[in-house]
């Protein structure tokens, strides 16, 4: 009944954001009835079939994507359904394929390049921003990328610095991209089927560990013609308390720490960011004129981050509601080290997550005890 | 036949290892442009940097041309002759009007290398993709981007072919499939082939067929991007997909004031391609005919589906990298050399020698170019400068990318908008 009323209303007007919003106040993540449970591998996977099956120009081009069947067996079966033409075996040349994706791109096709993972995209930077993010400008219109750039970005478990990195704050800085950060199943099929509808470049940043991990799908969402709109956030809990945002993993841990929270008498409301460029800036500010407390999760290096930019809008719009600073918590200040133990220390736990809100609230906790 | 000539270049052992004895065949009849004179002198020649022009027109068209019989037709010889001259009409303008502070930022001319735009570009048709660096504005004008819209973007004009946003360095025509127009060197080789990948795409996946074969695309590039790694990885992967692209190198021997000899381990360009399985090819790049030669052959090779080629053209600039270039260390017995070998005079002598034209219809075209130069120099000087509101506009194609404002609607749906603000 609320998805007729959201889709009726659409999300152009503020009544359409407000019922958007509207959620049955009960556990995290609440669905319509006859919920299915998918894996965000599954997700992916289905999207970019029914997105290749849809389109002939859509094609998928990476490392391992075909016979390996994807090295997270996110294509799985792809090959197999459509053949070697629509998805490329590359060799082990970021830099040439992706610039040939562009190519393509140019050239009207809609390629998807996947990255084995986003640390390998540096290789291929400059295509991103140079030749696919600066292109519709600087031929004033002429050429547009209709591109996606996928694959897993920050840290997984125990690959070291040179394989964690989260990419999410160097890409969003860039205009002409446009980047997303599905967390659940239903982000997963819904953004990446809007970001190959898209005609501009989408950066599109997925979690290795998430792609396991089962959430419950509306039918809705299964059906193929399902898109979720670029640019818009998703309060996955609501709350009156304080607002936590994160993006990607870290709403998982944000949820838990949401539970933690509720215990102890704090309602969090936790923003799903779905996309960080463009930030969905309008829901952000509103849900902090509400709680009027706010604490940015991400996964990423603190300094120049996503939390950063966050703060900043919040400052610039709603600056007179705030009660308290904004906090910020990230990954460790450091290149990602190996050991478990020190691994844990510098990723975000969801016992950060509940500290950082008690400061927000309280703050019960001087900040140099949590160095 | 003319594949056989490349298959040929595919076996050409280096020149300095050949020897009395061994196995390379003797370089058979047309387009042999691998020729090159097997002279002792040839190891010495690349040592100083001084060119002869290798002969490319073996067999029977030297044949043809020691007969006494043109290369080309009157037709055809006007049109090279006609672009070659505007190319060098409109870059010595561009000259004139940057020391007039009418054109600014990194400028970069491509006088003394016309035979190798006309060379290729004049045989493309309009579907054929052209991709360049930032010494683009010749391959925009060959590939038939009017002289006005080209120099209005240089201005910095909303009448420019990308209404002042791309400038010098980033010429972008869609209706003339000119695809850029790169600042950094390397870029436009994989952008290019992905080009050609879409065009194979097209053909063989979309079934969109066309009767003359699969649309070419060419990359122009110079020495110095020889040796950075895209360049490699393209080769590679043109040739592992056979796409229909030829790629181009300017060699004129000098990357700002890097000499080619001091960057390259083998300064060899063309050798570079059968070491990736696809014919590499030599041509004096200062002979618009001989260019237009082997560009006849790579391109059909590329159009029947045969696959990439590497043509290597030895040209020479005769201006400096960019207008800001002092040009020091240049030495000027060789500029010298290579200003006597200027396309366009030799052209002209060929014209006149073999009784294709008479001086004065030459003359005309030269009068013809300098008024449509000097037209647009007019036009871009008339025309005005971007409005304000385009400073926001075309960042993406879907503009709802600017995400939504804090009235909860999306930023690009104000009509405000684009009066910029602080705020985007």
């Amino acid at each position: 009944m609320l998805g007729v009323a959201r889709r009726r209303l659409g999300s152009g007007t503020v009544l359409g954001q407000l019922m958007q919003t509207l959620r049955p106040a009960a556990a995290p993540r609440t669905y319509s009835a006859a919920a299915k449970e998918i894996t965000v591998r599954e997700a992916l996977n289905s999207a970019l079939d029914e997105e290749m099956s849809a389109d002939p120009s859509v094609f998928l081009m990476g490392e391992e994507v075909g016979e390996y069947q994807g090295a997270y067996k996110i294509s799985k079966g792809l090959l197999d359904k459509y053949g070697p033409d629509r998805v490329l075996d590359t060799p082990i040349t970021e830099a040439g394929f992706t610039g040939i994706g562009v190519g393509a791109a140019y050239h009207g096709l809609r390629p998807i390049v996947e990255f084995m993972t986003f640390n390998f995209s540096m290789q291929a930077i400059d295509h991103i921003i140079n030749s696919a993010a600066k292109s519709n400008y600087m031929s004033a219109g002429q050429i547009s990328v209709p591109i996606v750039f996928r694959g897993p970005n920050g840290a997984a478990a125990g690959v070291g610095a040179q394989h964690s990195q989260c990419y999410a704050a160097w890409y969003a800085h860039v205009p002409g991209l446009k980047v997303l950060t599905p967390y659940s199943a239903e982000d997963a099929r819904g953004l990446l089927k809007a970001a190959i509808r898209d005609p501009d470049p989408v950066v599109f940043l997925e979690n290795e560990l998430l792609y396991g991990e089962s959430f419950p799908v509306s039918a809705e969402a299964l059906d193929s013609s399902f898109c979720l709109p670029i640019g818009k956030a998703k309060i996955e809990r609501q709350g009156k308390d304080v607002t936590i945002t994160a993006f990607s993993k870290m709403v998982g841990y944000a949820l838990q720490a949401a539970d933690i929270l509720a215990k102890e008498g704090i309602s969090a409301e936790v923003i799903n960011l779905r996309s960080i460029r463009p930030l969905d800036r309008a829901a952000i500010n509103a849900s902090v004129r509400k709680t009027n407390r706010l604490v940015t999760v991400e996964e990423g290096f603190p300094q120049h981050g996503v939390g950063a930019e966050i703060c900043m809008a919040v400052v610039e719009d709603s600056f007179e509601y705030l009660d308290a600073p904004v906090e910020r918590i990230a990954g460790a200040d450091v290149p990602m080290p190996y050991a478990a133990n020190l691994e844990r220390m510098a990723v975000p736990q969801v016992e950060d997550i509940v500290r950082a809100a008690k400061r927000a609230c309280y703050r019960a906790v001087p900040m140099a005890a949590t160095a | 036949m003319a594949a056989a000539s490349f298959t040929a270049a595919k076996f050409l052992a280096p020149v300095a290892a050949r020897s009395g004895g061994d196995r390379a065949p003797p370089l058979p009849a047309i387009g042999a442009a691998s020729a090159r004179p097997r002279r002792g002198a040839q190891q010495t020649r690349l040592r100083t940097a001084l060119a002869v022009s290798s002969d490319v027109l073996a067999g029977n068209k030297a044949a043809q041309a020691a007969a006494g019989e043109p290369v080309v037709t009157r037709e055809e010889a006007l049109e090279v002759y006609e672009d070659m001259v505007l190319g060098r009409v409109f870059e010595d303008m561009c000259a004139q009007m940057y020391y007039r502070g009418k054109m600014f930022g990194f400028v970069h001319l491509y006088n003394g290398q016309e035979a190798v735009s006309t060379g290729f570009i004049k045989l493309l048709n309009q579907a054929d993709c052209v991709v360049s660096t930032y010494r683009d504005h010749v391959h925009a004008l060959s590939k038939g981007v009017p002289a006005r819209s080209v120099m209005a973007e240089l201005f910095g004009k909303a009448t420019g072919c990308c209404r002042g946003q791309g400038g010098s360095m980033h010429m972008f025509s869609a209706p003339h499939n000119l695809l850029g127009g790169f600042a950094f060197i390397g870029e436009g080789i994989p952008v290019a082939t992905g080009a050609a990948f879409a065009a194979k795409y097209r053909h063989e996946v979309l079934k969109q067929s066309s009767p003359d074969g699969l649309d070419v695309t060419l990359a122009f590039f110079g020495d110095g991007t020889c040796n950075n790694g895209q360049f490699f990885e393209c080769l590679n992967m043109a040739q592992l997909w056979k796409l229909p692209i030829v790629f181009v190198v300017e060699n004129n021997l000098w990357a700002i004031g890097m000499s080619h000899l001091r960057a390259t381990s083998d300064p060899e360009i063309y050798k570079k391609g059968p070491a990736f399985g696809m014919p590499g090819v030599h041509v004096d790049g200062m002979d618009v005919l001989k260019v237009r030669e082997v560009a006849k052959e790579a391109i059909q090779r590329a159009r029947r589906g045969e696959g990439p080629t590497l043509v290597e053209c030895e040209t020479y600039r005769f201006r400096g990298h960019s207008l800001a270039d002092p040009d020091e260390l240049r030495k000027p017995d060789e500029k010298s050399h290579y200003a006597a070998r200027d396309p366009i005079t030799a052209l002209k002598k060929y014209i006149i020698e073999y009784n294709l034209a008479t001086e004065s219809e030459l003359k005309s075209i030269e009068k013809k170019i300098d008024d449509i130069v000097e037209e647009a120099v007019e036009f871009a000087d008339a025309s005005p400068h971007p409005p304000r509101s385009q400073l926001l506009e075309n960042v993406f194609a879907d503009p709802k990318g600017f995400g939504i404002g804090p009235d909860g609607k999306y930023r690009c749906e104000d009509p405000k908008f684009t009066q910029g603000t602080a705020q985007v």
